[in-house]
């Protein structure tokens, strides 16, 4: 694309411009995954709790996520009189920025990348971590105790998942000898068992609780725990600032589904050796694990606030750190190509 | 220590959780019992208590004496009643407003009624616009009635075997 744009722009320009036509097919698709996945969002936690969910707007209720995003568009933003006013819109802007700048090093096909970095695994991880910050700066903001206490809350909680799964992340780094996303998923070429969710199967389940955890997703919502904290941190938010929380959140899930699948079920490659590798794998796979985490939702009562620290230090952390060393001492056996 | 082993492999299987989600899959496939409101409704008992309404006679004699043992017994005290003699003798009313949005639908005025003027129809799909819209008067009220009479009897007949 950049040869073809440099016939008619100033070399340095149609660079630039290449990379911008490049972010808007990442973002947009993005955009509306997740206008999407709210809607099959409310159908699958409908249909589980024998219910129909929305079904008006549009053909099946197709429109709808168009509906509530119009709805939300139009309405007034409020602001409270002793709120910050700097940090109370900075907080939005915060927690949806990093979940989609992390998107620049996702490979969705071989060398279909938009920064193919070498260090791609810890830009994901350091652009996950950056949007706590939305949430401490959207609770402290406020000058709410709801929201500042939500906030502490998904703090503590963020902060401690962060751990169990660079964890898990190094068992893969072991497996791969990579750190980068694209050459990860070229290391699990070979048909399903090739994956490495089957050498690294307690390290794959600990890094999607976690990943659940990370998003704040039912069951781990304390940060916004409707029945004790109404609305955790952006109990003050309406309008367009609320609606930026929930891209930002549900931006972040189909994040972690996509990571899930990279490093453990093969990205783009076919499980079967029959069949042709491609992005239809990818998003085929993502959907997949998008599905647990709307059944999780349906399924799960939320952990109190002292199980879910107990669950992270206690059981996730030791966990990980026993099956690393296992997979370090597996290396070095006779078995070592499993773990390759 | 026997338990405790036995229960933290146990927790480690995720055998709980993968038993609650197995029953939340079998519900996404099960049959919906959703009612699609304006296309399918509920099926909808005689004793319903809906909109009110005031009857008369087959012969056009509107039933209500002015007793105003509704207007005792209301609850709410959604009902207002003036009464006067008319030139026959008999007391009627000139008025007989029921404030719906007072109205706590318990059915109490149809209950009191002895001559089975006042009764609660089985609609309950009607609004108001503005202000002062669901303060029904006599005459409305009468209105209601006339329109519903043959529903009114029917449910009526049907439990007066009850009552």
């Amino acid at each position: 694309m950049e040869e073809f744009l440099k016939q008619y722009l100033d070399p340095t320009f149609a660079i630039t411009f290449a990379y911008l036509i490049k972010i808007f097919c990442i973002v947009i698709p993005v955009m509306i995954s997740v206008a999407y996945l709210t809607y099959f969002e409310r159908r699958v936690i409908g249909f589980m709790q024998s219910r129909i969910g929305p079904n008006r707007v549009g053909f099946f209720g197709l429109l709808q996520p168009i509906a509530d995003a119009l709805k939300l568009l139009f309405k007034e933003i409020i602001l409270p009189e002793k709120s910050n006013n700097f940090l109370f819109f900075l907080a939005p802007l915060l927690s949806i920025a990093p979940a989609l700048a992390a998107w620049a090093v996702i490979p969705f096909d071989f060398e279909m990348v938009l920064a193919d970095i070498n260090a791609g695994l810890l830009y994901v991880l350091a652009m996950t971590s950056i949007a706590v910050y939305g949430v401490i700066i959207a609770g402290w903001a406020s000058n709410s105790k709801y929201a500042f206490l939500g906030s502490l809350r998904s703090a503590a909680q963020i902060v401690s998942y962060e751990i169990a799964m660079g964890f898990t992340l190094v068992g893969v780094l072991m497996c791969a000898n990579s750190l980068n996303l694209g050459e990860i998923v070229m290391a699990q070429q070979g048909g399903i068992s090739q994956w490495y969710c089957w050498p690294l199967f307690p390290l794959f389940i600990i890094y999607f609780i976690s990943a659940v955890a990370e998003t704040n997703r039912a069951p781990f919502d304390v940060a916004e725990g409707e029945s004790e904290i109404v609305a955790g941190f952006h109990v003050e938010y309406s309008g367009m600032a609320f609606a930026l929380f929930f891209l930002a959140e549900y931006a972040n899930m189909i994040l972690v589904s996509i990571l899930a699948v990279i490093m453990f079920l093969g990205g783009w490659m076919s499980p079967f050796s029959f069949m042709p590798d491609g992005i239809f794998w990818l998003l085929a796979k993502v959907a997949f694990v998008l599905f647990f985490f709307l059944w999780f939702r349906a399924t799960f009562p939320r952990y109190r606030y002292d199980q879910i620290m107990r669950l992270g230090w206690k059981v996730f952390i030791p966990l990980t750190l026993i099956w690393i060393v296992f997979v370090g001492a597996m290396m070095q056996t006779d078995y070592a190509e499993y773990f390759h | 220590m026997k338990n405790f082993l036995f229960n933290t492999l146990k927790s480690l299987t995720l055998h709980e959780l993968l038993r609650g989600m197995s029953l939340t899959l079998r519900y996404f496939f099960s049959k919906k019992i959703t009612i699609q409101y304006p296309e399918q409704k509920t099926p909808q008992s005689p004793r319903f208590r809906g909109l009110h309404a005031l009857r008369r006679y087959p012969n056009g004699e509107e039933r209500c004496i002015a007793c105003k043992l509704c207007e005792a017994v209301c609850p709410a005290m959604a009902i207002t009643i003036e009464s006067e003699q008319r030139e026959d003798n008999t007391r009627r009313t000139t008025r007989y407003d029921i404030d719906l949005t007072k109205c706590i639908f318990c059915g109490f005025c149809e209950e009191s009624c002895p001559v089975d003027s006042i009764v609660e129809t089985r609609q309950f799909e009607y609004h108001g616009e503005e202000r002062g819209d669901l303060l029904y008067t006599k005459e409305m009220l009468l209105e209601v009635g006339k329109k519903y009479e043959k529903q009114i009897a029917k449910d009526r007949k049907q439990e007066s075997k009850f009552r």
